[in-house]
């Protein structure tokens, strides 16, 4: 399954293949498998990508609200691909951080939307920002910023 | 024990106790925690990080005392690769108060001492 995955990054970084058919083949395997993220949506510098609610991915048993951790992970994942439409190259890169401020819980049972932008690429370092919604873009859950470095300096 | 919550059990989280007693949450390699190939995923620590965190502030607060934990802010920073093996992760409560909680908590695979990420949360409390 990983030379079907490395392919595609290898297609990506040739420009030969869409966002959207990244996700949805890397989505089915590994750590994207067991959280499930799918493709919604993309604009110049955005990505927005969804999670299911799933009672595998829930963080606290009395309340069924989501952990943080799957969706950090699919806004983790859609900051990459944002990464990529701001450089206009698909790079490898490591997160440096990631922050969320929850403003709410997420209602249960709704999926949980992820949407994030990179506002800014140095030769070192991108920077992303976004939020996560359940249903609503204008009432979000949280509030995401983050930093990623490239595995290779920009030329 | 404490039990997981089941983001934990679905990443295959096993919780142990330490020689001194420490809570300390193992996380053992797999496929479903795997990110690009050789590495562990990025996502799969941050959750590993959120729940040492939450259950090491259970812990300290005992049976009796269970409020509803809120993520007010939760921040990740990663510093090194995670690899295809056995990995920990333990918390520090900074401060437990009425209503609010400061947890850190750190990962690490072969050695304490170089942790591969960290969190840091700010949890609200909600007791009835």
């Amino acid at each position: 399954m990983n030379e079907q995955v490395e392919e595609f990054r290898r297609k990506m970084a040739a420009g030969e293949v869409s966002a959207r058919d990244f996700i949805e083949v890397v989505a089915r395997h590994n750590h994207n498998g067991l959280i499930g993220s799918r493709y919604v949506d993309e604009g110049e510098n955005w990505i927005e990508l969804a999670l299911d609610y799933d009672v595998k991915l829930v963080g606290d048993r009395d309340s069924g609200i989501l952990a943080s951790g799957p969706i950090t992970s699919m806004c983790d994942m859609a900051a990459g691909l944002a990464i990529s439409k701001t450089s206009g190259r698909f790079l490898m890169t490591v997160t440096i951080d990631l922050r969320a401020d929850y403003l709410r819980p997420a209602k249960v049972g709704n999926a949980v939307h992820g949407r994030m932008e990179c506002y800014r690429c140095t030769r070192n370092v991108a920077f992303v920002r976004g939020h996560a919604h359940d249903g609503d873009p204008g009432d979000p859950i949280a509030q995401i910023t983050g930093t990623f470095m490239f595995l290779a300096p920009l030329s | 024990m404490i039990r997981l919550p089941p983001y934990g059990e679905a990443l295959g989280i096993e919780p142990i106790r330490d020689e001194h007693s420490r809570l300390v949450l193992k996380l053992p390699f797999g496929n479903h925690v795997s990110g690009r190939p050789g590495f562990l995923h990025g996502g799969a620590i941050a959750g590993l990080l959120e729940i040492a965190g939450i259950m090491s502030l259970y812990d300290q607060l005992g049976e009796d005392d269970r409020p509803q934990v809120k993520p007010i802010t939760v921040t990740t920073d990663f510093m090194r690769n995670g690899f295809p093996k056995m990995t920990y992760a333990a918390g520090i409560i900074t401060r437990s108060g009425r209503r609010m909680a400061n947890v850190e908590s750190f990962a690490w695979q072969d050695d304490e001492s170089k942790p591969i990420a960290a969190s840091r949360m700010n949890l609200l409390l909600v007791r009835k």
